[in-house]
């Protein structure tokens, strides 16, 4: 072995291919074994164990945290989550869509007009949640509009409704619906839509036909990127829709924090995970049938 | 309208993108039946002249017009004009099948369900694709070649008056480029279908043309068979895009011969003269441009010059061999370099008896070259 440690490195990976995708992999795999399948592990751990007496857990083996889920109370949770996630993709969808398309066909203002739409990344999404309070509550904004016009005499309850927390998931996901669908529609060869026009398709004919199944993927990818963490949201509901639309992940964070019950937040952390699951599942089964196509 | 009229017809028709002019003030007429090629550099406005006919653009509302059949079509959709077209990107749809492609436009044009089926396996049949091997298919499972027919089956299964092609072989190697060109050109015969065909391949228009429009610079610079085009070049951009020209120059000098041929005496720069034949482009003491076809010219010792012909002295810089032909480059005085093109009568048995270095005259019959107009 001569020279410098730098060069005797460089010998190394030249000697052995294999070493340096490893050498890149190392550092990434090391990072989520510790932070997350580490965390996974214990957390799945905890899901059925019992409770300890002040927080944490008690040795022992139980299920009762899961069946203890499946009481009426919290299945109506899981149920109004299900329904704001599902109700927060389906808005982002109808909003996200016309906003991509526009964008991907909006020639030199393409950039100016994706910077707007990740603008609103710059700041906390507390602050932006906190906004919504100030437009919503009944002293706010939208109140003061709408007595001002005279349309309304007293107050409308805006705050603290489901619609609050709808409204609040689809101006925070809104982005990540747009994005992965403008890059499906961007990289669309125009050439396809003149192609379908000499065949014969009128303009409505063409986007059924052409341009929707091919961004298919994008809405896939985004309406899972929207779905999941809508799934998961608490600071929202938390913000905006108070103790009546308490959705899965406030009763996470409860069971964690006031409830002192770590095996229930455990086994209902779980149990949210399994619905992310078949969510991802059915969204590799569009993608592998787009990859056919 | 009566079978002679033209299918096509441009009349003046322009085309601007903001400030440039794609296409300037361009006419011309297709022929019912006729294998028709614009033919042209990139950015001479062939392209935007073909959608003009399609009717993806617009013409400048400045009173010209695209006509088809006769009737003015300038705002007409592509989907009213019946057209078909082939993209040189193939333009298949990559989400359905080879036979879902063919039927799209059969089912746009609400052909009956029980129809479709036979219909798109002739289509197949014309473009010679066996349905049962290809009919399943995605576009990504073909070859270049394959989605090219798919692409062709696609825009002939609706029958169209006339089909456009926009480079369509541009993406495919050279033997299946030729094996395509012999296809193309005996589907328009059978067809009996009108064939615009846009390329910037001069060698392919040649071979497949019944006319071609040559275009340079938004404008339609000359038009005719491929006969016309190479043989009679009218300006000197026609003669350098379309084969090899040797181009001359000198000044008008007086007319000779007199009678049925008469002839101009160009004297060069260099001092040099020659004579050409009467043209309505040339008047006396103006100076004039002459494009002389390598195959047109000839090579002789010094001294052997028939007394008829006109002879340039130069020194062989290069003798080239192409197999069919034979090429010696000539250098001349006043720093010109000529192309001879030779017969090749075979190198081995009978070599050409010129060396590099070798002192020669290059000759050409005064008939055998084509004055050109100024452009």
């Amino acid at each position: 072995m001569t020279g410098t440690p730098r060069r005797r490195l460089l010998a190394y990976f030249a000697r052995r291919p294999g070493a340096g995708s490893w050498a890149l992999l190392t550092p990434g795999v090391l990072w989520l074994t510790l932070f997350f399948a580490v965390p996974l592990a214990v957390l799945l751990g905890y899901s059925v164990m019992h409770r300890g007496t002040y927080g944490g857990v008690a040795p022992g083996f139980t299920a009762e945290h899961y069946r203890r889920f499946l009481d009426p109370l919290y299945l109506a949770v899981a149920a109004r989550t299900l329904w704001l996630a599902i109700a927060t993709t389906g808005l982002c969808l109808l909003l996200g869509y016309p906003v991509a398309y526009v964008i991907a066909r909006a020639g030199r203002w393409r950039n100016t007009l994706l910077f707007l739409v990740i603008l609103p990344f710059w700041t906390s999404f507390l602050v932006r949640t906190y906004a919504m309070i100030v437009l919503l509550r009944g002293s706010g904004v939208i109140n003061a509009a709408l007595m001002g016009l005279g349309l309304t005499h007293a107050p409308l309850d805006l705050l603290y409704t489901p619609g609050a927390v709808l409204a609040g998931l689809v101006y925070g996901y809104l982005p990540f619906m747009v994005l992965p669908i403008y890059a499906s529609l961007e990289r669309l060869d125009l050439d396809l839509l003149d192609a379908a026009e000499v065949l014969g398709a009128r303009a409505p004919s063409r986007f059924r036909r052409v341009t929707l199944p091919l961004s298919l993927p994008g809405v896939a990818a985004g309406s899972l990127l929207v779905f999941i963490p809508a799934l998961g949201a608490f600071l929202t509901p938390d913000l905006l829709g108070g103790a009546k639309t308490m959705m899965l992940g406030n009763l996470v964070q409860n069971q964690f924090g006031p409830a002192r019950n770590w095996p229930f937040g455990a086994a209902v952390s779980f149990a949210l995970m399994g619905v992310v699951f078949v969510a991802l599942l059915a969204w590799l089964r569009v993608r592998d049938a787009e990859a056919a196509a | 309208m009566t079978e002679t009229a033209p299918i096509v017809e441009f009349r003046r028709v322009s085309k601007s993108f903001g400030d440039t002019r794609a296409v300037d003030a361009v006419s011309f007429a297709v022929r019912r039946g006729e294998f028709f090629s614009l033919l042209g550099p990139s950015g001479c406005g062939k392209t935007t002249t073909l959608r003009l006919l399609a009717g993806f653009e617009t013409p400048d509302a400045d009173g010209g017009e695209v006509r088809i059949d006769g009737e003015v079509v300038n705002l007409r959709r592509p989907y009213e004009r019946r057209i078909g077209m082939v993209f040189q990107s193939y333009a298949l749809f990559p989400h359905l099948s080879v036979e879902r492609n063919v039927a799209f436009g059969l089912e746009e044009h609400r052909v009956p369900r029980t129809e479709i089926p036979g219909r798109v396996e002739r289509a197949l049949g014309l473009v010679r694709l066996a349905p049962a091997t290809f009919a399943r298919r995605r576009p990504h499972q073909l070859s270049g070649g394959q989605r090219q027919r798919v692409a062709l089956a696609r825009a002939l299964v609706l029958d169209p008056a006339i089909l456009l092609l926009d480079e369509p072989l541009g993406a495919l190697d050279l033997q299946l480029r030729k094996e395509m060109q012999l296809e193309l050109k005996t589907l328009n015969r059978e067809l009996g279908m009108t064939f615009v065909y846009v390329t910037h391949d001069q060698e392919e228009a040649l071979a497949m043309s019944d006319r071609i429009a040559v275009m340079s610079a938004a404008r339609v610079a000359q038009l005719g068979t491929p006969a016309d085009i190479y043989e009679n070049p009218r300006t000197e951009f026609v003669a350098g895009f379309i084969g090899e020209a040797n181009l001359f120059e000198g000044r008008a000098v007086g007319q000779g011969g007199g009678g049925a041929a008469v002839t101009w005496r160009l004297v060069a720069p260099t001092g040099a003269s020659f004579q050409v034949p009467h043209h309505p482009a040339i008047s006396e003491s103006e100076m004039v441009r002459i494009a002389v076809r390598p195959e047109w010219l000839d090579l002789f010792a010094p001294g052997a010059v028939p007394p008829e012909e006109n002879a340039l002295p130069g020194t062989v810089r290069d003798v080239i061999y192409l197999g069919e032909t034979m090429h010696v480059v000539v250098s001349l005085a006043g720093d010109r370099v000529v192309r001879v093109a030779l017969r090749n009568e075979g190198q081995l048995l009978k070599p050409l008896p010129w060396r590099r270095g070798d002192s020669v005259m290059v000759a050409w019959r005064p008939e055998d070259c084509q004055v050109l107009e100024p452009e």
